[in-house]
């Protein structure tokens, strides 16, 4: 078949969407705004369950484009015309692609934690982000205190940008919590030490397994978990955080001095999503993610023929499924070009 | 003859009205406290009667202010006004170079034309007396009738007068303003129709009694024009003192008595009532109001508050229902303070538990130059207590975080909620710790906590807010600032602003360092990003809807930056913010210039001996 | 339960049943973010008044919900009305005007 897609975004569900088209047997061409392929999954270390390399499912996704998917980097997308049969996108190198249908992987961005600024991320030395922990694992960094000490006493906020009004996001982020438990994990095997605790409104243990690896957090591990949302954190003379808590099982306000804080920060709607979507003039729900046809009978259609969307640019997804939403996406191509 | 059966309408209606209004008024003074009746006896002798007398002429009578804000308006308010107050001066002068006497029965002055009629008199003639009399007479009721025509165009069309919301009016009100607009068609048919028959009248009366003349059977007409026209005036008095229009009078003595001082302080008192009943439910107040703009609530504004109080039908929801911004306080022509009537009414209704705060018991701290106290909501933008020390600590001044481990809150909150005696238990204990720390100054990042440390604390103490210290400090050259490329809004905060006066401090500051952008709306004009404490009423997604507009003409030009100096202004405005909000303290600590500074500190540091110093470093932890 | 006057007896569990609701049903009737709280503990956390008091909002509050509002009148004079609760909910609750609320109802319940 000589049927070209256009793949926008070159993330896991992006890369998934093209390869899965690929083998079906149409010319799959993914745009990705930045250097490199691989979207976030790029920045992590392990994967929730079963704590897994990240590398390997790359790997996995970018072996099987080679030679069957075209990949443009460095693409910026200026502008999509949408004529009877076809689609035009104009990057602004000024290069040209045609496409007659086009599949918007576009993502998700991640809470930028300076924005809840009363847990002092840019203030406070010692504070920093699930995505700043994973950095570190990458790279083989040891994990320290801005001082270069060993932390005693690591302590993880839950719900960083998300479930909350005053942000501008009452959604839940779903995978943040398993996150943290695994970041709880990882940190008392590297760090045997050093007490953990997890500070939690809910946890949200949905998948397969993730039951069990908050069971095996607190039983193999010692994780502590504190039900309680963090109000503000205040930083000591010594650069250490002090936290003010109200521990609600135990009915009483609690304070805690950690070394470390690291904040799971929530997904948002990436800058790409915004501006895709509104090229395209996708609907989009209360919580800024783009709303497909139906939200259960056809979450990868849109209203406009030709146009699919799949991965975190609807709503926030695990990479599981990232990847499985991919490849349905890619089935309803297949069926509207037949 | 000098009587007739006809005007006694006028007569009776007038004689109730001053009846009452004299109860009313002498009762309100009465009543006002001892104090104030010694500042009305201070006032009358003095200099501000005569200043009274000139604001009533230029506010009352020319509606200056009103005039400023919408020009329509102000002359429709003013033609009435001005004009009805020359028909009354001109008519009784008129009435007595025509009586030769001095004094009249009331009633002669209003009802000239049908007890005197002039032999025809060509109208334009007026370097006669009689011609001068009839032409002005006229020109007044002509002033006041182009008054009328845009009053009821502007009930019909009230956007075209930049209304874009019309007052609710009530049932009363509406009888009222009937009786009003009735009163001078009705003077000019009388005239008129006197004219045409004895062909006297002005250039308008004649003119308009000629062409009556010429259909009408005008003989018979004038005696009932007559009636009517009196039945209207005694309607329009014996309604006055239970409408919007006790205005007309009750104003005068409103600006009498605030010339002389009086005030409404924490209580609601009769000078509360005074300032209540001078409000001519004019609207304005309406349009100002983001409540009303952004977040769609629409029975709150100061002029249906004013008349629920009037009614004695305060209701609670309404009562806290106000940001208390102080816009509508700012653009009220009469000046009528709204924000102190509401919250002495919130006392009024308040609740009955007490707070307690005995658990509060004052310790011994650092005993310090300066102290710098953060308030409750600096605890929540932590960047802004970070850059206040960062920029104490560079100037090397004396000084300590004195609710550093957690605010015992100023206490204004609870006095904007009219629960003045929790606030007192609240400003014993921190004018306590403030007075037991020797410092000679107290500096605040909050500008609420600013107002009632420098209005209720009674501190003997220098008071400054942060951007006051700030603005000193480069003055005196105590910190040097490098500039910035930066584009920057500057988001006055209610309490700051329209609350203290403060609004070219920031505005210097930032000026020094970065470009400074204008907004549409700036220093007393100002828009309330909607976070106030005042209201405690409004839900979530109306102060979103507040924010969201306030956040758009802030962003409009895309600045890099915004900044404000009240961290509660921060806090609100900084949700989906794309510019970066910052607090002015913050601004200028990334402008510090490293090197000065650290010399300026290594100077002062030179001359503490050792023991000095590892003093100060214990002191620090 | 026979109310002896002592005050070192209280009730092993929360009798739904038994408990008086009028004020929860009062509180609803006037703001209804009161049904929005998940007990997640940050006003309790952040409020002025739990710095040096024993004051629990969420607590309060919660217990309101269940009718347990024996305590109610004299635990709530401790609020500074300072608004830092306000400020924190995530989930959008009115904290304030339940505190202001909850005092109208202690005045129309007679408690």
């Amino acid at each position: 078949m000589n049927k070209k897609v256009v793949i926008i975004g070159g993330g896991i569900a992006g890369m998934e969407a093209s390869i899965t088209l690929a083998e079906l047997g149409y010319h799959a061409t993914l745009l990705e705004k930045s250097h490199s392929t691989g979207g976030h999954v790029q920045d992590w270390y392990q994967l929730f369950p079963n704590r897994r390399p990240a590398k390997e499912v790359l790997t996995f996704s970018e072996l099987r484009m080679e030679g069957k998917v075209k990949t443009i980097n460095d693409a910026d997308i200026i502008e999509i015309e949408k004529n009877i049969n076809d689609f035009r996108i104009l990057l602004r190198n000024g290069k040209l692609v045609v496409a007659d249908a086009i599949v918007v992987a576009t993502g998700f961005d991640l809470f930028d934690a300076h924005r809840k600024e009363e847990y002092g991320y840019g203030i406070y030395e010692n504070v920093i982000t699930s995505a700043d922990l994973e950095k570190r694992f990458s790279e083989g960094k040891k994990i320290l205190t801005h001082g270069g000490a060993v932390p005693k006493r690591i302590g993880i906020i839950h719900c960083v940008g998300s479930r909350d009004e005053k942000s501008g996001n009452n959604y839940c982020s779903k995978v943040c919590c398993v996150t943290g438990v695994k970041q709880a994990i990882e940190i008392r095997e590297m760090l045997p030490e050093t007490e953990v605790f997890c500070f939690y409104m809910d946890l949200r243990m949905f998948g397969r397994h993730f039951e069990e690896l908050y069971k095996e957090s607190q039983e193999k591990w010692g994780v502590n978990f504190i039900r309680g949302r963090l109000s503000e954190a205040n930083e000591n003379a010594d650069g250490s955080i002090l936290l003010k808590v109200e521990d609600t099982l135990a009915g009483k306000p609690l304070k805690m001095k950690v070394d470390l804080l690291i904040l799971l920060a929530g997904f948002v709607p990436s800058g790409g999503t915004k501006a895709i979507g509104k090229m395209l003039g996708l609907p989009f729900g209360d919580d800024g993610f783009i709303t497909p046809k139906d939200e259960h009978t056809s979450t990868n259609l849109t209203d406009i023929q030709g146009v699919f969307v799949t991965g975190s640019c609807t709503g926030p997804k695990s990479i599981q499924d990232s990847i499985a939403d991919a490849r349905a996406a890619a089935t309803q191509v297949a069926n509207y070009l037949k | 003859m000098t009587f007739d059966l006809f005007v006694l309408p006028f007569f009776l209606g007038l004689i109730f009205l001053l009846v009452v209004l004299g109860i009313k008024y002498s009762r309100w003074i009465n009543a006002l406290p001892k104090a104030d009746i010694l500042k009305i006896r201070n006032g009358i002798f003095s200099r501000k009667f005569f200043l009274s007398i000139r604001e009533i002429f230029f506010e009352s009578l020319l509606h200056r202010k009103m005039f400023k804000q919408n020009a329509l308006s102000g002359w429709m308010h003013m033609s009435f006004a001005f004009g009805w107050f020359m028909l009354i001066v001109i008519g009784n002068i008129e009435s007595r170079v025509y009586s030769g006497r001095h004094v009249n029965p009331p009633y002669y002055p209003i009802f000239l034309k049908f007890f005197v009629h002039d032999r025809k008199v060509l109208p334009f003639e007026i370097y006669t007396v009689p011609g001068f009399f009839r032409f002005s007479m006229d020109l007044m009721l002509l002033l006041i009738l182009s008054g009328l025509v845009l009053a009821f165009i502007k009930r019909q069309h009230s956007k075209w007068f930049g209304y874009q919301r019309k007052t609710k009016q009530t049932e009363f009100d509406r009888f009222a303003l009937t009786a009003l607009w009735f009163i001078f068609p009705l003077r000019l048919l009388a005239e008129s129709f006197t004219a045409g028959y004895y062909l006297g009248g002005g250039f308008l009366t004649n003119s308009l009694g000629w062409v009556f003349s010429c259909f009408l059977p005008v003989e018979y007409l004038a005696y009932p024009a007559w009636w009517a026209y009196s039945i209207a005036l005694g309607a329009f008095f014996v309604t006055l003192p239970y409408s919007r229009y006790m205005h007309i009078p009750t104003e005068v003595l409103l600006i009498f008595l605030r010339n002389f001082g009086i005030k409404t302080e924490k209580n609601f008192n009769s000078f509360s009532e005074i300032e209540v009943n001078s409000c001519p439910r004019c609207g304005i107040c309406i349009d100002t109001c983001q409540l009303n703009t952004s977040a769609c609530i629409h029975d709150t504004q100061s002029i249906y508050f004013l008349r629920s109080v009037r009614q004695n039908e305060v209701k609670q929801d309404v009562a806290f229902d106000c940001l208390l911004c102080g816009r509508c306080q700012e653009i009220c022509p009469v000046g009528i303070n709204l924000n102190a009537i509401r919250i002495a009414k919130r006392k009024d209704i308040q609740t009955l538990t007490p707070n307690s705060y005995s658990y509060l018991t004052p310790n011994q701290p650092p005993i310090v130059d300066v102290v710098y106290f953060a308030g409750c909501m600096t605890h929540l933008t932590p960047s802004i207590k970070k850059a206040m020390t960062e920029i104490l600590d560079v100037t090397g001044v004396k000084y300590s975080f004195l609710d550093a481990d957690g605010t015992v809150c100023c206490g204004r909150p609870q006095m904007m909620a009219g629960k003045i005696d929790a606030a007192q238990q609240l400003m014993d204990y921190n004018k306590t710790l403030i007075q037991k720390s020797g410092a000679k100054t107290l500096v605040t990042s909050c500008p609420i906590c600013y107002k009632v440390f420098k209005e209720d604390y009674n501190l003997n103490i220098q008071v400054l807010h942060h951007t006051q210290y700030l603005w000193q400090l480069m003055n005196e050259n105590k910190i040097s600032l490098k500039p910035s490329e930066k584009t920057v809004v500057y988001h006055d905060p209610c309490e700051l602003g329209r609350g203290s006066g403060i609004y070219e401090e920031p505005r210097q500051i930032i000026k020094s360092i970065a470009g400074l952008m204008s907004t549409e709306h700036e220093k007393a004009d100002a828009l309330c990003c909607g976070g106030s404490l005042g209201n405690v009423q409004i839900n979530s997604k109306q102060r979103n809807a507040i924010q969201k507009d306030v956040l758009d003409e802030l962003q409009k030009f895309h600045p890099d930056t915004i900044v404000t100096a009240c961290p509660l202004c921060k806090k609100t405005l900084a949700k989906g913010s794309e510019a970066k909000v910052e607090d002015i303290a913050e601004f200028v600590c990334k402008a510090l210039q490293p090197t000065a500074n650290k010399k300026i500190r290594k100077e002062q540091f030179k001359s503490l001996t050792k023991a000095e110093l590892i003093g100060l470093a214990i002191e620090k932890l | 339960m026979i109310d002896f006057g002592y005050t070192i007896n209280t009730d092993r569990q929360i009798d739904y049943d038994a408990n008086d609701h009028r004020m929860s049903h009062f509180i609803l009737s006037r703001e209804p973010s009161y049904n929005l709280c998940i007990g997640c503990g940050s006003c309790t956390a952040t409020c002025s008044a739990g710095n040096f008091t024993d004051f629990n909002f969420r607590k309060l509050h919660l217990m309101i919900k269940r009718g347990e509002i024996s305590e109610v009148k004299t635990k709530i004079q401790k609020c500074m009305f300072c608004g830092k609760c306000l400020l924190v909910c995530p989930r959008g609750v009115n904290t304030r005007n339940l505190i202001l609320t909850i005092n109208c109802a202690i005045d129309e319940l007679k408690l």
